[in-house]
């Protein structure tokens, strides 16, 4: 067993960390492919879009990053995800054919299996768990003090 | 694309993403099972790179968009190496084996966009 410190980006972390990757990924590479090739079509969703693509890469180094500074940037980026996720959710089904083209917050992500909606409410209980007054924090210190 | 070939890479990537996602959670770490099905998505993967570049050339030829398809196709193709990669570098834990799961299921859904862009889709 390794004698590493648990870190919010071990464990669990590690399966938030990959699926930011894919979701940054598929946000940004996808957004870029759009603005460039069919801007016209529907700017306002591809924006949001290359939005949610920057949140998710952000969220990702958050994650990755340990340290209090980051862990507090984690929480705001995905927290904020959260909220886009339901904002833009919401407003698609009001109005559908301003938010058409498939977007990764269209329909509370219904286009990426909803992954774009359960995923930050996984990573917030995560950060929760990883909080600094937490268990897991205590356990990290308990570790680092144990190798000094 | 090619039908049965598409069905079965959605199968295969399907099948491993589930074995690995279930032993994940059952606290295996990676295995000669986990990290063998993820090897078996990447050869498919390989197969239809070989198969998207020689197809055009009998006549079978994407509707949608050809540069978004090989981005679909060469990202999922550099997936699970990656994740084997990291998974073996940090052996230690049920939660590399579940990522190997992760990456076969987003590869399930990116060989589905592949098939849209390949088939439905009009450029």
């Amino acid at each position: 067993m390794s004698n590493t410190a648990p870190s919010r980006s071990r464990g669990l972390g590690r399966v938030l960390i990959l699926v930011y990757g894919l979701l940054a990924l598929a946000a940004t590479g996808r957004s870029v492919y759009q603005i460039l090739a069919d801007f016209d079509k529907a700017p306002l969703a591809y924006v949001l879009s290359a939005l949610a693509g920057t949140i998710y890469i952000v969220a990702l180094i958050a994650l990755l990053v340990p340290g209090r500074v980051w862990y507090r940037v984690a929480i705001v980026t995905i927290s904020l995800e959260l909220a886009g996720v339901l904002v833009v959710g919401l407003l698609s089904l009001f109005d559908p054919i301003l938010f058409e083209a498939t977007t990764i917050w269209s329909f509370f992500g219904k286009g990426y299996g909803f992954v774009p909606l359960v995923i930050p409410i996984l990573g917030l209980v995560w950060l929760y768990i990883n909080r600094p007054s937490g268990p897991r924090a205590a356990k990290a210190e308990l570790v680092t003090n144990a190798a000094v | 694309m090619i039908v049965w070939l598409t069905y079965a890479g959605i199968g295969i990537s399907l099948v491993a993403g589930l074995i690995c996602i279930v032993v994940g959670f059952a606290g295996k770490r990676p295995s000669d099972l986990t990290l063998g099905v993820t090897l078996l998505v990447e050869l498919y993967l390989i197969v239809q790179i070989v198969v998207s570049i020689i197809a055009p050339l009998t006549g079978n030829t994407a509707t949608g968009s050809v540069l978004e398809y090989w981005v679909y196709l060469v990202s999922a193709a550099l997936l699970p190496p990656l994740a084997a990669g990291w998974a073996l570098l940090e052996r230690n834990s049920r939660w590399s084996t579940v990522i190997l799961g992760v990456v076969s299921l987003a590869v399930v859904v990116m060989v589905y966009r592949m098939d849209q862009i390949w088939n439905v889709q009009i450029a």
